[in-house]
Formats: structure tokens, C-alpha cells, sequence
């Protein structure tokens, strides 16, 4: 489509102004974590490296990090299992009420954060009688992380079709053969970008597990809501969040060159 | 063995033997639909066998209830003598080329030939030489490290034929393989094919819906229509007499004469087919040999056809005819809106029921 030279001008502002007011807040938070002043007046009176060397030292900061690997991973080892069950039944078999379970499985996306994190609290203290965990939280987290490991896996099912999965029972291969040798390496990438995806959901999930979280058990993000008006650890926290916006940074990179791959191969 | 109780039904006839797939009242319902109709059917061991019917007449479906991978609503299917009904596909000694190949494509050529060696427990030297030799078969030796998106349609089809092969089954079911390819490269595979059921003497089931396929591969073939068997013969038998109009129209081209063109045209009763070829187009008046129908009408309309003219003639009652006339090599004369007389032997009239 051809734009008059005032039109484009007009679009280029546009996006700039968007992605400024979008990437600005960043780069502040990033520009503070070397800012000299404890209240971070703005702007810097100088630049300094101490908050670095604080973060890195202190001993709630990296704990909160551990816990909240440790939930991420485990939540997400779950879902990427149960997920993919649950897209294998959902969608190479016929059972009576799929179509509801088919909705059940991702309603917990859908539902507030809150209203989960209270069904769950009543559930596991009322009903279940278990002390608040990290387990606590895990399972939690699992309800959610399944979804999008099964959004992904789903769709990769019905793209694949079950040709590959008849050709492989019609020459010989029971059901656990061909899962292994023909499904699960069709998989793969999908299984990936779920993980990936269900990882980083659980990584900065924070209703939920103020509601699950047993005494003692500090994810990153409540560490951070704890510390972030404390006045000493303002500049720590800024630390702590530059660090996080690296790391997300690659997990989304890793998950764009696995589609653009797939892309290439088709 | 259950026994179907369904009227004019075979179903207790048991199968003779050197019968390598024998179907007895097997039925296929998807809902309300009837997509399979209680089918009969003794195939032969060594066979090639076609199962030829436009898509929606339950041909696949037959071919995907034999592999297993639908549950028979009704009926039983044998294997050999052995009732495999209820089996699971893996579980069945026969193999399937599939209409798109479903060649794996995360493997090699080579791993996907050999696939079938590797889920039996082959050790890998063994069916690294078993698959290369299938490659060799279907001429594509020097293909094995290639992947399967890496070729052309042919030589997919061909890749999913040594894949079949290499396990050496006693059926194969072949769904519509050569309808990807076109028309140059079918005529090649389809005399590949005939050569290669003929070296391996395995029982092919061949499933189309393009009737001349049928005709020049099989030993025999099966029509189908609403998940019915219309007519099983020898090709000369469906070709030169076809049991029903359906049958005359869809195999081959026909003029069918209704019940009133029959008996004022023919003196007959009934409904009756002619083949185009079997008319013959002479000048009026022209002397009419022993044993012949003849009529007169006018050319409505020459069609050229490289190898000889489709004519088609308006009788003086009003009835349209289609003639085909071979190439002589001389110039044709015949021309739109010439007076001909249409003669044809009594013998060619195929009564229909």
C-alpha cells in the first residue's frame, strides 16, 4: 500500500512516541541502579556500582532468586507433563464430556489471579488440612503453567494431524514407540516455547502466591514488593530488576529463533 | 466369526483359501452417516485389487478399516483367516501408502525406510542394508541422507512405497498414492507399480477414484457408491458390462437409453447402455450390414481429440448420442450439421438393471 510522505510522518511519531513511553521506564530503572543518591533523585547526581555490589551480597535478594527458580522449574516440569497428556487426549481421542474438560483445562488463564489464590488458599488449609509450602506454591503455579503448555502443544497436534502417528502404528510401533520416535520430536519446539512460556508466567507471579506461600517461602517478586519502599533497599531492588529484564530478554529470543526456524523449514 | 443377520447378506459363507483379506458384512457409521454399508468382499492372495468410487462412496474408509485405524461399527474383517477386527493397526500384517506419504520429517530417507526394521528390533547395521536395497527398489539408492522435504513428489511416493515394502507385508493398502503426481509422472508409476506387486507377489488394495488407473492395474475391481459395493468384476467385466447406469456413467463414458428410447429405438425393454466407441457414423443411406440398429440425425457438434473426434449426433426422435471415432489418419469429413446414419451392433447394447 502506498502512504502520502505526511501520512508515514505521522505513523513514524506515532510508533516512536509509543515505544518511548513503553522502553522509558526501563531505561530509568536501569539508569537508577547505578545512581548515587539512596532516595534516586532524579536526575543522578552521579553514577556508582555499590547497588551492584550489594544486590550481589545480599543474602534475601538471592534467596528470593533460588525460590523463585526452584518454583519456576518444578511448576513448569508439571505442566509441560500434564499438558501434553492433556493435549494428547483432547486431541487424538473421543470421550464423553471433552468438550467441557477442553474448557476446564483453561479456565484457570482466565480466571483473576485473586480468585484462585483464595480457592486455593481455603483448599489446601480448610479442605486438605496441608500446611502452607513452597509445594503450596508450586501446585499452585502448576494450574495456570499447564495452560500454556498445552495451548502450544495443542496446536501443534491438530497442525501435524495424525498421519505421522498412523504411518508409524501401521509399520509396527506400539503407542510408547511412537510417542517417543515420531510425536515427541514433532513436539519439541512446541513443548519449548510452552515451557518457556509457562517459566516465565510462574517466574513473576505474585497474587497467587501471596496466597500460597508458606511462612519463610520469599519468591523474587515479593521480595521485591517487601523491600521496594524500604529506603535502603530502593537501589538494590533497581539492581535486581535490570538483572530480571536480562533475563527475560532471552528466554523471548530463544523462543523467536525456534518459530523463525520452524518458519525456515516449512 | 459374527454373522451378520442383515437380509441377501453373504455373511456366512466362509472365505475360500489363498484369500489374503475377506470382509464380511463390515459396516462404518459416523453418526447418522453410513460411510461403509455392508461390504462382502474375498481378496485374493497376490491380487491387485481396486477399490474405485468418486470421494464419499467409503472407499478409504474400507481401506483405513483393513489398517485399523477406525473400529468397524458392524462386521468382521479377516487376515490371512486370522480375525483381526479388533486389533490395533500394529497389530496387523499389513502396511498402508498413505495418499500424502506422512513421511517423517524429522528423519532421513534412510531412517524413514528403515523404520519400520527399528520398531521390530532390526540392529541397525542390518536395516541400514535391508532399507538401502528397498531405496534400490524404488531407484533412489543415492537418496538416503537426503530429508523427506528435500524431494520431489515422485520420490516421495517412492520413499513411502520402500517403507512399506521393506517390512515385507502381505498386504499393502495403497490410499489414492499417485493422485499427487502428474499426469506424465502417474503413467510411469503406475507401470512401476503393476512391476513391482508382480516381483514382490504381494496382494495389492489399491484405492481411486480415476476409473482408467483402475482399469489398467487391477486384476479386479470393486465399485463403490453410498458405501456399497455396485459391481466387482475382472476391468473387461465392469467396462464392458456394467451392472447398473451408475456404473456405465462413472466408468468410462456412455449413452444410456432409457426405458422409452429402448423400445422405440431398439424395440427393447429396459434401461440400456452403448459404449461411444461401438457406434459407428456412415454416410445416409448407406447400406446397413447384418445384425445392426441404425438411426439417423445430425452432428451437433466435432470435438477433436488428437487420437480421433468425440461427435455428438441428434437423432431424428431427439435422442443425443456421443460417438467416438478413431483417427484414420485421413482428414476428417464429418462436420457440424451433417446428416449422418448412426449404426451400432445389437451385440454392443448392454442391458442395465
Amino acid at each position: 500500500m502506498i502512504l502520502s510522505a505526511s501520512v508515514r510522518r505521522l505513523l513514524a511519531a506515532l510508533t516512536g512516541l509509543t515505544l518511548l513511553l513503553l522502553y522509558l521506564p526501563l531505561a530509568v530503572v536501569v539508569l537508577n541502579s547505578f545512581n548515587t543518591s539512596k532516595s534516586l533523585t532524579w536526575p543522578p547526581p552521579g553514577l556508582t556500582f555499590d547497588w551492584w555490589e550489594r544486590a550481589f551480597h545480599s543474602a534475601g535478594a538471592r534467596d528470593a532468586v533460588g525460590t523463585s527458580v526452584e518454583v519456576a522449574l518444578t511448576a513448569t516440569a508439571i505442566a509441560l507433563v500434564l499438558g501434553t497428556l492433556m493435549s494428547l487426549a483432547l486431541q487424538r481421542h473421543d470421550f464423553f464430556g471433552k468438550s467441557s474438560v477442553n474448557l476446564l483445562v483453561i479456565l484457570p488463564i482466565a480466571l483473576p489471579g485473586i480468585v484462585t489464590g483464595i480457592a486455593l488458599n481455603n483448599a489446601f488449609r480448610g479442605i486438605l488440612s496441608l500446611q502452607l509450602s513452597i509445594m503450596t506454591v508450586i501446585v499452585a503455579h502448576a494450574t495456570f503453567c499447564i495452560v500454556t503448555v498445552f495451548n502450544n502443544v495443542q496446536a501443534r497436534l491438530r497442525r501435524m494431524g495424525s498421519n505421522f502417528e498412523e504411518a508409524s502404528a501401521d509399520l509396527g510401533a506400539g503407542l510408547w514407540t511412537t510417542f517417543r520416535l515420531v510425536t515427541f520430536p514433532q513436539l519439541r519446539s512446541a513443548l519449548l516455547a510452552g515451557g518457556l512460556l509457562a517459566f516465565a508466567l510462574s517466574f513473576d507471579e505474585i497474587i497467587v502466591t501471596t496466597f500460597t506461600a508458606g511462612a519463610g517461602v520469599n519468591t523474587l517478586p515479593i521480595w521485591i514488593l517487601d523491600n521496594l519502599f524500604r529506603p535502603n533497599q530502593a537501589p538494590v531492588v533497581n539492581v535486581v530488576a535490570v538483572v530480571l529484564i536480562l533475563l527475560s530478554v532471552v528466554p523471548i529470543w530463544i523462543a523467536q529463533k525456534i518459530s523463525g526456524d520452524i518458519d525456515n523449514l516449512r | 466369526m459374527t454373522v451378520s443377520t442383515s437380509a441377501g447378506s453373504t455373511s456366512s459363507v466362509a472365505a475360500p483359501p489363498g484369500t489374503a483379506i475377506s470382509l464380511r458384512g463390515l459396516s462404518k457409521h459416523f453418526g447418522d452417516v453410513k460411510a461403509v454399508d455392508g461390504v462382502d468382499l474375498d481378496i485374493a492372495d497376490g491380487e491387485f485389487f481396486s477399490m474405485l468410487g468418486p470421494s464419499g462412496s467409503g472407499k478409504t474408509t474400507v481401506l483405513r478399516l483393513i489398517a485399523g485405524f477406525e473400529q468397524a461399527t458392524e462386521g468382521t474383517i479377516d487376515l490371512a483367516g486370522e480375525d483381526v477386527t479388533s486389533k490395533a493397526p500394529f497389530d496387523r500384517d499389513v502396511n498402508t501408502v498413505f495418499q500424502d506419504y506422512a513421511l517423517f520429517p524429522h528423519m532421513s530417507v534412510l531412517d524413514n525406510v528403515a523404520y519400520g526394521l527399528r520398531v521390530r528390533g532390526v540392529k541397525k547395521a542390518a536395516r541400514r542394508k535391508q532399507a538401502e536395497e528397498a531405496l534400490a527398489t524404488v531407484q533412489l539408492a543415492n537418496l538416503g541422507s537426503r530429508r523427506p522435504g528435500q524431494l520431489s513428489g515422485g520420490q516421495r511416493q517412492r520413499v513411502a512405497l520402500a517403507r512399506s515394502i521393506v517390512v515385507r507385508p502381505k498386504v499393502l493398502l495403497l490410499d489414492e498414492p499417485l493422485g499427487a503426481l502428474d499426469l506424465k509422472l502417474r503413467e510411469q508409476m503406475q507401470v512401476e507399480l503393476k512391476q513391482l506387486q508382480r516381483e514382490l507377489g504381494i496382494t495389492f488394495v489399491f484405492v481411486t477414484h480415476d476409473q482408467e488407473e483402475a482399469l489398467t492395474l487391477s486384476d479386479r475391481v470393486a465399485v463403490f457408491s453410498d458405501g456399497k459395493i455396485v459391481q466387482l468384476g475382472t476391468p473387461q467385466e465392469i467396462y464392458e458390462q456394467p451392472s447398473s447406469e451408475y456404473v456405465a456413467k462413472f466408468v468410462g463414458t456412455s449413452n444410456i437409453f432409457d426405458s422409452a428410447t429402448s423400445s422405440r429405438l431398439l424395440g427393447r425393454e429396459g434401461n440400456h447402455a452403448l459404449r461411444p466407441e461401438k457406434i459407428t457414423l456412415r454416410a445416409p443411406g448407406s447400406p446397413v450390414p447384418e445384425g445392426t440398429i441404425h438411426a439417423e440425425g445430425v452432428i451437433t457438434e466435432s470435438i477433436y481429440l488428437g487420437t480421433g473426434h468425440r461427435i455428438h449426433v441428434r437423432l431424428h426422435d431427439g435422442t443425443g448420442i456421443v460417438v467416438l471415432e478413431q483417427s484414420t489418419g485421413g482428414k476428417s469429413d464429418e462436420q457440424r450439421g451433417d446428416e449422418v446414419l448412426a449404426t451400432w451392433s445389437v451385440d454392443d447394447l448392454v442391458p442395465l438393471a
